[in-house]
């Protein structure tokens, strides 16, 4: 926890140096509730480029504001999630996606943990099957008690 | 037996990419964003000149020769830093620069910045509200590009210059004749 | 004199370390008794230097000693002297010291309570808390030292980083470390059985209460740096998915499946291989998050501590330990995991397939965080890995755990007829699949995750009562501890959950401009802002907010968020007012100023049923202390 503070309190640092007289910072108005989630659900999915761990839609870095009214425009010329998305990475390239696509270089990113989990399946299944045929092997009575003088 | 030296298998690799990581941050600045941008025309722009206002500068009057785009403000602290190096840079007339003023609150402050520290730039473009500076993807200052005469962005470096970095980056990419500045 | 003082006594903390590691490992080799029965000594010698290091470093910021370079970089005269506690461990140095400190205290709770021991096991269990003791020793004496002079004395110091000017992270690192470090006492029982060449039921029986006291804690440290970021970082976000916290959710993954995989070896000699291998993971990730945090390797933890040449020396030390360790599992390891057989419906398998889920969960944890490192090792390009990638992911693997949770407990050893946990909690599942079918009917926003989160409190909660019914109904048999740790354990998890769905599919978030008389209305609320007054504390110069909040017509509370300006440093810090209930937090942040009328920007949340979160981890916490507790563990050691 220690070094989110100090990336953090970078981050405060970085702004007020970049921020030395405080800019007119209004928060968005929003036309409706939907627009409203719509906005924050995508700007919660980009990453802020200068505070590099928060949220677009968290962060006060001057370029968050500047990009969070850009997408708020982007929305309201009718423009698409993916063609937002489109347009920081063409700008900002892959990083502002807090979610990286899935293209070759993710692979191991995206199908790692899976592929993992298969593995480690199998392995599991593996093992269950062969303890299960021990077991059957010493033909053991299905009721009876565990052998151990454990009862939990 | 292999079962039992795979937990070690993977950590070996694991170290292995750790060892690569801390060679990384030797070298690199961490935090700068490598620019999609490089190889890709510059953005088109219209912006005015902050020292004429009603005068508008294109991508179109910057094309046939190359130049360094240097971002810059007068609430930027490093840039202050950075200035004399971009001072030497365009006094050796190699190259022109061209000046990116960006975000800047009060319109005074910026001539009297360059009135404080001196004016080394071919002319100075002015981005009050930070919406050009998004299509070059810029996210803060200093930052300088190296735009060739096709208009092809072919360099960024994001932070303050330095003289090693203009000789070991900047100078390669530059043609070798002098440019009038 | 005092600071050379303590640096003495870090030397002399290393030389006992050194003693109480390499004497009793060789003894314990040889069958040389008299050096065996150095650890223990050696131990409480090395703990009471280590406490005298401290004690002299703590002095130094008590009395503002800024000669000491550490005092000087921070802490200020302006400070309360309350927070001289959380200065010294607030940067590099002093948390490296901390980290010794409680690694003594570790090694001399071992060395105290290990009476029925046998003399062999102490001295590896000891000898190997004494190795990485030396590591870390080495380490700060030779890259860290908190010690180190800054001539000439400046008058004044810099600020003491204002985030950890705050009571809740004073006490954050200190418990979170302890869980941290728990986890070197599994690894070390682990590693002694290694040696031994012994890997039984007995090594396992002795580590398991260690282990669950150190998960327990590790279980708080980690809630408490989630409640700290949440009130402090003011965006009313209390878990990141940052690279630092991942570093801490890693070793508590592992060390989870570890307790259960202790359960099984103890209990049915089965899964040792797995047991070790767990413990000696569990360890190696707290290590790992050691690295990962002081090193600068990864991006988003772009501290000013960041230093190659430490993260070298850490690497190297983490290269000889896990993997001395895990060449001498691959030497050492049981030949045949041969423990007792079992059948498919039994509660080893069930215990294997949580183990797999919570590894998996770890390895993806791992992934994710690395990757950005590792796609720019092999120039792949700059990625970034968030909170959607690994809440995702997190969600898909917990999803089987989450539903045979209560069928552990209810499934016997060995051989289970699959049908009688079946019957015993298939009303309670129908009962929770009814529960989020009305909730998902009556909930207009995110029925989905609202529906889940009310499905899944209740079926873990009456799944585990079940087996608390039914056990307590068996006339003759006793309800040990470790049965209610188990259950405070999984309710707790219950209530987690429940904590965290819901307040993902019913928080309400506003952020507006409002002048003076405004209001906002967020949920049932009415947040009305009365304006920003100048005040002043000790070292920083405040706007304080005033915001009343109602519901209907009933006042409900009065909030003044602050925005703080701290005189030394500069920094500007968001003060969060909260006003907290288990059902719900009401939450204002104020943003920056609008414009010279008096208008601001005004963060509003109403957040349900966030507490539950923490307190979920509480009753987790809970859990492990108490079985910690079970008279099994008191035993005096059996035969064989």
């Amino acid at each position: 926890m220690k070094r989110i503070v100090f990336a953090l309190l970078m981050c405060c640092v970085v702004s007020l140096a970049f921020a030395m007289q405080p800019q007119p910072v209004a928060p968005n108005v929003y036309r409706n509730p939907a627009e409203e989630t719509r906005f924050h659900a995508l700007a919660s999915s980009l990453r802020c480029v200068m505070c590099q761990n928060e949220s677009l839609a968290d962060s006060q870095a001057p370029i968050a504001h500047d990009l969070r009214r850009e997408i708020l425009e982007l929305m309201r010329q009718g423009k698409s999630d993916a063609q937002i998305r489109e347009f920081l990475v063409a700008r900002y390239g892959e990083f502002v996606l807090y979610k990286p696509r899935i293209e070759p270089a993710t692979w191991l990113l995206w199908f790692g943990p899976l592929a993992l989990f298969v593995a480690g399946g199998v392995t599991v299944a593996f093992i269950v099957h062969r303890r299960a045929m021990r077991l059957d092997a010493q033909a053991q009575a299905p009721e009876s008690p565990i052998e151990s003088s454990e009862d939990w | 037996m292999l079962r039992r030296l795979l937990p070690l298998i993977i950590f070996v690799a694991l170290g292995g990419l750790l060892f690569a990581g801390i060679q990384l941050s030797r070298h690199e600045d961490p935090g700068a964003l490598p620019s999609p941008l490089i190889g890709k025309p510059a953005p088109a722009f219209a912006l005015p000149e902050l020292l004429a206002p009603d005068k508008i500068v294109r991508n179109s009057d910057l094309a046939g020769a190359p130049y360094v785009l240097n971002v810059w403000g007068s609430w930027c602290v490093n840039c202050q830093e950075e200035h004399p190096v971009i001072t030497a840079l365009a006094a050796r007339g190699i190259v022109k620069v061209v000046g990116y003023n960006y975000h800047e609150v009060e319109p005074g402050d910026a001539p009297r910045w360059l009135a404080q520290f001196g004016n080394p730039y071919a002319l100075i473009l002015s981005d009050v509200d930070g919406r050009t500076a998004l299509d070059w993807g810029i996210y803060g200052a200093p930052e300088s590009f190296l735009v060739d005469a096709r208009g092809i962005v072919r360099w960024k470096h994001v932070g303050p210059l330095t003289d090693e970095i203009i000789a070991h980056e900047l100078m390669p990419l530059l043609p070798a004749k002098k440019v009038s500045p | 004199m005092l600071p050379e003082l303590g640096q003495l006594a870090l030397i002399l903390a290393l030389l006992l370390a050194a003693l109480q590691a390499l004497l009793p490992l060789f003894g314990a080799q040889r069958g040389i008794d008299a050096w065996m029965r150095v650890a223990r000594p050696a131990a409480f010698g090395q703990l009471l230097f280590v406490a005298l290091a401290f004690g002299i470093l703590m002095h130094a910021f008590v009395v503002h000693d800024f000669s000491v370079a550490y005092v000087a970089r921070n802490y200020n005269s302006l400070l309360p002297i309350g927070y001289c506690i959380a200065a010294v461990w607030g940067a590099h140095e002093g948390s490296l010291l901390l980290w010794i400190l409680i690694l003594a205290l570790w090694t001399g709770a071992v060395a105290r309570f290990s009476k029925s021991l046998p003399l062999p096991v102490i001295a590896r269990v000891l000898g190997v808390m004494g190795l990485v003791s030396v590591g870390f020793l080495l380490f700060t004496l030779l890259t860290s030292n908190p010690f180190a002079r800054l001539l000439p004395m400046p008058p004044e110091g810099a600020d003491l980083n204002p985030l950890l000017q705050d009571p809740g992270l004073i006490m954050h690192p200190p418990i979170l470390y302890s869980g941290y470090v728990g986890t070197t006492v599994a690894f070390a029982f682990a590693i002694a059985a290694l040696f031994d060449g012994k890997v039984d039921a007995r090594w396992v029986r002795w580590s398991r209460p260690w282990t669950n006291v150190a998960w327990a804690l590790l279980t708080i440290g980690i809630a408490l740096g989630s409640w700290w970021a949440y009130y402090e970082l003011g965006w009313g976000g209390w878990w990141f998915w940052d690279p630092v916290e991942n570093a801490s959710f890693m070793p508590w993954l592992a060390c989870t499946a570890l307790l259960h995989s202790q359960a099984v070896t103890e209990k049915r000699g089965s899964f040792r291989g797995w047991t070790l291998l767990l413990a000696i993971a569990a360890f190696s990730l707290s290590l790992l998050g050691t690295f990962l945090v002081r090193s600068g390797v990864i991006t988003s933890v772009h501290s000013f501590a960041a230093d190659p040449a430490r993260g070298l020396f850490i690497l190297v030390f983490l290269g000889i330990v896990i993997g001395g360790s895990l060449l001498l599992y691959a030497l050492r390891a049981p030949r045949d995991d041969d423990g007792a057989p079992f059948a498919f419906a039994s509660r080893e398998t069930l215990i294997l397939a949580n183990n797999l889920l919570l590894t998996t969960a770890c390895a993806m944890v791992l992934i994710g965080t690395l990757f950005p490192l590792f796609a720019d090792a092999m120039k792949l390009g700059r990625y970034s890995v968030g909170p959607p990638y690994f809440g995702s992911m997190f969600f898909l693997l917990m999803a089987p755990l989450v539903l045979l949770l209560p069928f552990g407990p209810l499934t016997r050893w060995q051989k289970e007829q699959a049908s009688l946990p079946i019957k015993l909690l298939l009303p309670w599942l129908i009962v929770a699949l009814i529960g989020g079918g009305v909730a998902f009917v009556a909930m207009p926003n995110a029925p989905w995750k609202y529906a889940a989160g009310i499905a899944i409190g209740l079926w873990l909660a009456f799944g585990t009562l079940r087996f608390v019914r039914r056990r307590l109904a068996m006339t003759g048999q006793r309800f040990t501890a470790e049965m209610l740790g188990m259950t405070f354990a999984h309710v707790g998890v219950a209530v987690f959950f429940f904590g965290i769905l819901l307040t993902e599919a019913t928080s309400v978030e506003k952020d507006v401009a409002v002048v003076p008389g405004q209001q906002v209305e967020a949920g049932d609320y009415t947040f009305r802002f009365d304006g920003v007054q100048r005040a002043t504390g000790p070292n920083y110069l405040s706007d304080r907010g005033s915001v009343s909040v109602s519901r209907g017509d009933r006042r409900i509370a009065v909030l003044h968020p602050e925005k703080r300006r701290y005189e030394a440093g500069g920094q500007i810090m968001t003060e969060t007012a909260i006003d907290p209930a288990l059902n719900r937090d009401l939450y204002v942040a104020l943003g920056e100023p609008i414009d010279a009328r008096g208008g601001w920007a005004l963060r509003v949340y109403v957040k349900p049923w966030v507490r539950c979160i923490w307190l979920g981890a509480l009753l987790m916490a809970l859990g492990g202390f108490t079985t910690s507790l079970d008279r099994r563990f008191r035993r005096n050691a059996e035969v064989g």
